[in-house]
């Protein structure tokens, strides 16, 4: 009798949350692997199935490869720069005497808890051509009449642009994250190498990142799953993928064929490989950088 | 002697320039929000000549940020309260009891951390048509875009799996001779789990209650997908969104400012207030979506 009772306030407990789980997010899992298969414009009734041809016609496609491109080169950027700053900063804040170091490290996190629509915002107030924040910071020191530096309208320029507020969004995050584990190397560790006479730096780097390398390791995952996704809804408010494609990444790309050109099997093909790409290099990274633990 | 200052200096001047580098910006907008319309085109440096209010009543009234703000707070709201309601229970089962389906079901939800809303949203659109049509032919009005609880319920469903995650790892730590005790008290299932355990599961819950409500406070990409109607309802992110967009054109930058405030400025008091529970949250959790 009262195994029943257990049983059916398990049922209970349980149900809710796998019913969600599964229409909500199971099931379109699902279906954008099923829908890359067909030829579907969405709106109407007829799906025809194609196999695999929307990968082909994906390998072909010029502006496909640029979103490819755009994105490995923000993955690569935004992670290296927020890494070594995320670092050297929570190697500060954890290891030297700082007047004021609660206040700091508040403040490096706030970008963190700003909507992406709101770093747009300010980010297109920083780099406006003619009344931005920095162009008119810059103009101090560059020759009077200068052509402006166009941020947001520069092909060459403007990914780096975004790359450059993806940063400031996650250094704070990543920081506090690193300091963490940074506040659990003991004390004792660093004695030993003060008494041998180690400077500040050289401990830096032949203890405290093989120290926590591990949690190091783990951000590694997020930066690719982040990246992905931050940049996707920067350059949705900030730029629209353009000017003329260059800064349009992989789900500024899917979303684009999937609502403004309706091509929805196609769309879902770019989602698919996305994910894969995605798997793949967190699996590269995860074993390329293990290393043995090191005891405390 | 003289090289201990010099080291002191540098790292000071370095952790300021970040510091002032997120200062400026977010202050700026703060400033930027009670200047008229003509003072955008000098240098952004000036400072504004009057407190020019009526920014913030024309993005409240005429860009219709008030209604926005509040369908913000309902959906916000609706969705913690779903979320907690369904995820408190799995997440306690699943730590606590031995049945048949628990592993698989724990290796389902872990998975589901690594699925990507932003790719989801397309077939959950689509789903949703398929809905609307289907209700539409029996007679009934479509029930399912363009509505904010819907909304709600879908940022409740995408957030279940990070949320069964870290509250799973809490309940875990707690001692199961409490339920013993209440157990041996007469206390049934669901009462011990309500008065026994979730109060002890506060520090998780309150963690819980952060992360998401900024995640869904300052969401866009689904809000702005399954509310397509230009006219019907909308977030505040999804409403700025629009009104830069229409900034770029109609020159509204007082009120497109004013915007950015009320949209930031919840975030910002909350920050300020829970400050040290959210970086402690977020060792706890280690995990952002």
């Amino acid at each position: 009798m009262k195994n029943k009772g257990k049983s059916i306030f398990i049922f209970l407990c349980v149900a809710p949350a796998v019913i969600l789980f599964t229409i909500f997010m199971v099931i379109p899992t699902i279906n954008i692997f099923k829908m890359s298969l067909y030829k579907w414009g969405g709106y109407s009734p007829n799906k025809t199935f194609v196999g695999f041809d929307n990968f082909i016609k994906l390998m072909q496609d010029m502006k496909f490869l640029q979103a490819f491109q755009n994105t490995v080169l923000l993955i690569v950027i935004v992670s290296v720069i927020t890494i070594a700053l995320a670092l050297i900063f929570a190697a500060i804040l954890t290891r030297e005497k700082i007047v004021g170091q609660n206040f700091f490290r508040i403040v490096f996190y706030i970008p963190n808890i700003l909507s992406i629509v709101i770093i747009s915002a300010i980010f297109s107030a920083i780099l406006d051509s003619k009344n931005g924040l920095l162009n008119s910071i810059l103009a101090l020191f560059r020759d009077k009449g200068s052509e402006p530096i166009y941020w947001l309208g520069d092909q060459k320029i403007v990914i780096f642009s975004i790359a450059m507020a993806m940063i400031w969004q996650a250094i704070g995050y990543y920081m506090v994250m690193y300091m963490a584990s940074m506040a659990s190397v003991p004390e004792s560790v660093y004695e030993s190498a003060n008494m041998e006479g180690a400077s500040r730096i050289r401990q830096f780097f032949t203890m405290t990142i093989p120290l926590i390398w591990t949690n190091i390791r783990t951000t590694l995952t997020f930066f690719i799953i982040s990246s992905i996704n931050l940049s996707f809804m920067l350059v949705k408010a900030m730029t629209s993928g353009g000017p003329d494609g260059s800064t349009e990444v992989f789900l500024s790309y899917m979303y684009k064929q999937a609502y403004t050109n309706s091509s929805y099997g196609y769309g879902m093909a770019v989602g698919v490989v996305v994910f894969l790409f995605s798997f793949a290099l967190s699996g590269i990274l995860n074993l390329i950088t293990k290393r043995e633990p090191i005891e405390m | 002697m003289h090289k201990l200052p010099l080291k002191k200096i540098l790292i000071y001047l370095v952790l300021g320039l970040l510091a002032i580098s997120i200062i400026i910006p977010v202050g700026w907008v703060f400033v930027a929000s009670v200047k008229q319309n003509n003072e955008f085109y000098g240098s952004p440096w000036k400072l504004p000549e009057s407190f020019y209010l009526q920014n913030f009543a024309d993005a409240w009234g005429s860009a219709r940020m008030g209604e926005y703000m509040l369908n913000s707070i309902i959906v916000t709201a609706v969705a913690l309260a779903i979320l907690l309601v369904v995820a408190l229970p799995a997440a306690y089962c699943l730590s606590r009891f031995k049945f048949r389906l628990r592993k698989i079901l724990k290796v389902l939800f872990m998975a589901g951390l690594f699925i990507n809303v932003n790719y989801i949203v397309v077939p959950i659109f689509l789903m949703f048509i398929d809905g609307d049509k289907a209700l539409k032919s029996i007679g009934l009005s479509p029930l399912f875009l363009n509505n904010i609880y819907v909304l709600a319920l879908v940022y409740a469903a995408t957030a279940l799996p990070f949320t069964i995650y870290l509250l799973s790892g809490y309940f875990v730590t707690i001692p199961r001779t409490y339920e013993e005790a209440a157990y041996i008290d007469g206390s049934g299932y669901l009462k011990t789990m309500v008065k026994v355990i979730l109060p002890m599961a506060r520090p998780s819950i309150i963690t819980v209650i952060l992360f998401n409500f900024l995640s869904f406070w300052n969401e866009y990409i689904i809000a702005i997908t399954l509310l397509t109607d230009p006219k019907g309802a909308k977030t505040l992110p999804v409403g700025l969104m629009n009104l830069m967009k229409a900034q770029n054109a109609a020159a509204q930058y007082g009120r497109m400012y004013a915007g950015l405030v009320l949209v930031m400025l919840p975030t910002l008091i909350l920050y300020i207030i829970v400050q040290k529970k959210l970086t402690q949250g977020m060792t706890l959790g280690g995990l952002k979506e």
